[in-house]
């Protein structure tokens, strides 16, 4: 699909565009006249006020369309403040901007921009009906997680809007969930568990990960197959059956270790939880790390050697600094596979080992407090700050390896 | 070539160029495989071992015979169908065995596992547990009548101590291991002797248990504590015995007195039985139903945990389908599939339009807009589940809305959780990005050209579509499907929270079994039936696409 603008002609103002923009009116004024309990009034008013905004915005040519569509968002949060106050500020400034965009979209004709010119207009119908069926996927993708952000900063201990927040007063927010999270050790301590546990998982994973994938790339493997499939169990089996089968096996694990060792109940109790993580995350480096050393040229290790490098030297002087950005990716999935893991530390785990998620999951189940909502912007924001890392990494190597640069 | 003599190819160091390649070859996949190796066992030993212990458990069934030895062994003679009671016999050794796990808190613990294929049994156990001291003192209180020095444990361990007895201690003491699980290794400080273990075979079997529960567990000494109760019931069975009684008039060891008025004053002790005794605590001690369950869960293995979780059970009679009223594992199981194959197709639904959008469009927009499908992935479960928690409750963000909006009446708002709706809503978006990155990762292979081609050839948009684009985007479904069916077969914590009752899966019934009713067995049963399907899929998975073609973040 190339960016070539198509100018065509403006639709024509009252067969199309008018109608068009009415039943959108007619919508919004449909749910609008629910409100006050006379749908089919507000269904009607709704149509007309379409028909006249597409008119305006059709016939005045010398404003800017951003300008057109803030210019509709202000009258209609006007007139909803008016009616219905902050509530309507919100509800007119939403049905303003999507009538203000829909109007001049509808009415400049680019809503053919994205199609050839030769399409028939049930097919523009279709292909804009098929974006608006993606944008409200991605929407339903992303939107769950904002009320979350939203009332985590709530001022009571509810897990619902309160009149307060929703009328934006001062009073309705606060930042006490954070202050509970950050400043109780029934938060804290699973905190820290988390943060002793899945860095440890990870780095036992990522070592022995990363070996084992450059041994399973080499050209002649005895049994790749059988071996690949055992290493990538430990991703296919459902988690409730690992930990089925952890929580049978490393219990007598356990106690024979303090027995027979005499490890202190603490210690062996992170081991058990550590070397769960650890096996969960490996399928993650194993994918991510043979996939970079796919792209990954064999001469350059032939020519290590032959200019008298040995093996070890190879390894970390050539080969590690390109596939670095798959070791790296493969192992923030093995981070979070560990950090984010519930099932089996429930199952493997003891009070001691009590992990973040695990914390979370006592407080869904037992007593709702925002402070899980606290905890969950935090999490949020750490995931995004690994995802942007995890796609810088990506786009990194993609350069090493000398493919074009996305 | 018509030369008759081979000439051989020589590599540098003067061998065979064939053997040189042939040792080069070998070395190179032998460094191949210490690569792999330590991963290798290290899953092999945290995940595939675990794995198989979990089958192991399925089918094990060692408690009845470790807990209760003597009446298991007793009992695979006794012939259920007469509608009879077990012979005597049977009931000392239950006495025996059952007083001895009573000791060790063991016998609540088989009781439970009975209660699984017959209920009542754990009660019979615990109560027949409170009552054994009773039934001993029966043949105690007599005793001590006849001649005092049956009170003094003193005088018991001078009788009972000797020479020659090793054997029987050491059986006593490995069997004792079993039933407690404990190692019981140790110096007792009591040998029984020779003679009295052939002369008073079940007061020796009694008072050696004693002695090495006494001994290891409570480490005291065995000569200064007085004998469990059972010891005074065992005198008593071995005293109704003719030969004993002749063995006793001729025997002249130590506490040969005590054992000589016993003998002479046997009328004084009950006539009755060990049977009489156990059904007067609780009739069902006499009903042939419990004692049939009770040998048909004596072997160490057992299909029964497989049958329930497949709503059969295993009696007397044979298989048979459990009351109505107790099935729930087969529609159970049918559920979880149904829920899952709606969630799967759900994320077909949803995914395959995004997808397409993606791998369509030029690649900087796509990469904006795969953030939005990556940062769910990225972001906890935990997370996501408790948004849909704050999104579908009844006082939730969307019943909220819509009851501002006045569809909804307050009175009456959706219930959107706990129940299969909130299960399938939630899981979808969980799952969804499972589907979208394997279908954009095919769909970007497919290229544009061919559809172009298709429709320059006169295809309509629908038939280019349909005939040409869709079957190349096949495997992206498949393998999409394969995983997002996978993983929410599986799912735990969202049906846990979200799902009520109707919306739980099998895996909170396995989790239930493991963590509240104790039934590890049946958690193991449930989850070795859905291991078996996941492997099959995972065998289709790698059919269909081949492992090592998993893409992850596109």
């Amino acid at each position: 699909m190339n960016e070539v603008i198509v100018h065509t002609k403006r639709p024509d103002l009252i067969t199309f565009t008018m109608p068009v923009v009415a039943v959108l009116g007619a919508m919004f004024g449909f749910i609008t006249g629910n409100i006050y309990g006379s749908p089919w009034i507000g269904f009607v008013a709704g149509a007309i006020i379409g028909a006249a905004v597409a008119g305006i915005l059709s016939k005045v040519t010398t404003i800017k369309s951003k300008k057109k569509i803030l210019a509709s968002a202000v009258i209609f949060g006007a007139v909803g403040f008016v009616f219905g106050g902050l509530g309507g500020l919100f509800g007119g400034a939403i049905i303003g901007v999507s009538m203000g965009w829909f109007g001049n979209w509808i009415g400049s004709g680019k809503y053919r921009a994205g199609v050839p010119i030769y399409y028939t207009s049930g097919q523009v119908l279709w292909h804009n009906t098929f974006l608006f069926i993606c944008a409200f996927v991605l929407f339903f993708l992303i939107a769950p997680l904002l009320p979350v952000v939203w009332l985590s900063f709530n001022a009571e201990n509810f897990f619902t809007f309160t009149p307060e927040m929703l009328s934006f007063k001062a009073e309705g927010y606060s930042l006490k969930h954070y202050r509970d999270f950050l400043g109780t050790d029934e938060w804290m301590v699973p905190l820290k568990n988390s943060l002793i546990i899945a860095p440890i998982a990870t780095l036992i994973s990522v070592s022995l990960g990363t070996l084992a994938a450059i041994g399973l790339s080499q050209s002649h493997v005895p049994g790749r197959q059988a071996m690949m499939a055992v290493l990538i169990s430990p991703m296919i089996v459902p988690l409730i059956i690992s930990a089925t089968g952890m929580f049978f096996f490393y219990a007598p694990l356990g106690n024979w270790l303090e027995v027979n060792l005499g490890l202190n109940q603490a210690f062996v109790g992170y081991v058990k939880v550590i070397l769960a993580h650890a096996v969960l995350g490996i399928p993650f480096v194993i994918i991510t790390v043979t996939a970079t050393l796919v792209g990954f040229d064999k001469s350059l290790t032939r020519a290590a050697a032959n200019m008298g490098a040995n093996p070890v030297t190879t390894f970390f002087k050539v080969q590690m600094p390109l596939i670095l950005p798959g070791v790296i990716s493969g192992g923030l999935f093995a981070f979070i596979t560990s950090f984010d893991e519930v099932v089996v530390v429930l199952f493997v785990g003891s009070a001691r080992q009590q992990t973040l998620p695990w914390q979370m999951y006592t407080g869904l189940r037992e007593q709702i407090s925002p402070t899980i909502l606290a905890a969950a912007t935090i999490l949020v924001s750490v995931s995004i700050l690994l995802l942007l890392t995890v796609e810088l990494l990506r786009r990194r190597s993609e350069r090493l390896r000398g493919m074009s640069p996305s | 070539m018509g030369d008759s003599t081979q000439e051989v190819v020589l590599a540098a160091d003067g061998r065979p160029l064939k053997q040189s390649l042939r040792r080069a070859l070998m070395r190179q996949k032998m460094r191949a495989v210490m690569l792999v190796a330590p991963l290798l066992i290290f899953v092999i030993v945290t995940f595939i071992v675990p794995i198989l212990s979990m089958l192991f458990r399925s089918v094990e069934n060692d408690i009845v015979a470790n807990t209760i030895p003597g009446t298991v062994i007793e009992l695979s003679e006794w012939d259920g169908s007469t509608g009879e009671p077990p012979h005597e016999d049977v009931y000392r050794n239950l006495f025996i065995d059952l007083f001895k796990a009573e000791e060790a808190k063991q016998h609540t613990r088989l009781g439970s596992r009975l209660n699984y294929e017959q209920s009542g049994l754990s009660s019979l156990f615990r109560t027949t547990g409170r009552s054994l001291d009773g039934i001993g003192e029966l043949w105690q209180d007599p005793l001590e009548d006849i001649d005092p020095a049956f009170e003094d444990g003193a005088f018991w361990y001078e009788m009972m101590s000797g020479s020659g007895g090793e054997g029987l201690l050491e059986q006593r003491r490995g069997l004792m291991a079993a039933m407690s699980g404990e190692e019981m290794t140790g110096d007792v400080g009591f040998v029984p002797s020779q003679q009295i273990v052939e002369m008073l075979p079940w007061t020796a079997r009694a008072y050696t248990d004693f002695a090495i529960w006494a001994a290891i567990q409570d480490k005291d000494t065995v000569s200064e504590e007085d004998p469990w109760e059972s010891v005074y019931g065992a005198l008593g069975m071995d005293l109704t015995n003719p030969e004993t009684i002749s063995a006793i008039n001729s025997y002249g060891g130590p506490g040969a007195n005590a054992l000589k008025a016993a003998a002479e004053n046997i009328d004084q002790l009950p006539q009755e039985g060990f049977r009489e005794a156990f059904v007067a605590e609780d009739d069902d001690w006499g009903s042939s139903d419990i004692w049939g369950t009770i040998k048909l869960y004596s072997p160490n293995m057992t299909p029964g945990y497989f049958l329930n979780s497949v709503d059969l059970q295993l009696t007397p009679e044979g298989i048979e389908t459990k009351p109505a009223n107790e099935q729930i594992y087969t529609k159970l199981f049918i559920r979880t599939l149904v829920m899952a194959l709606i969630i799967t197709a759900s994320c077909i639904v949803l995914g395959y339009p995004v997808a397409w959008l993606l791998s369509n469009l030029p690649m900087r927009t796509s990469s904006l807009l795969m953030i939005l499908v990556l940062l769910p992935f990225w972001t906890s479960l935990l997370v996501r589940t408790s948004a849909w928690k704050v999104l579908l409750q009844q006082q939730g963000v969307i019943n909220e809305i819509l009851v501002w909006l006045g569809f909804v009446n307050d009175a009456d708002r959706l219930i959107l959780m706990n129940n299969a709706t909130g299960t399938v809503i939630a899981m979808t978006h969980i799952l969804l990005p499972f589907m979208v990155l394997p279908l954009y990762s095919v769909m970007k292979t497919i290229p544009p050209s061919y559809q172009r081609a298709a429709k320059s050839l006169g295809a309509t948009n629908w038939t280019a579509f349909w005939r040409v684009y869709f079957p190349q985007s096949v495997p992206g479904i498949g393998a999409g499907s394969i995983l997002v069916f996978i993983l929410a077969i599986g799912y735990y914590i969202t049906p846990e929270i979200v799902g009520g009752t109707d919306g739980v899966f099998i895996s909170n019934r396995i989790a239930y079994h493991i963590s509240s009713s104790l039934n590890w067995g049946l958690a193991a049963a449930l989850g070795s039936i859905l291991l078996v399907v996941v492997l099959g899929l995972y065998w289709c998975y790698d059919k269909i696409v081949g492992i090592d073609n998993v893409k992850l973040g596109g």
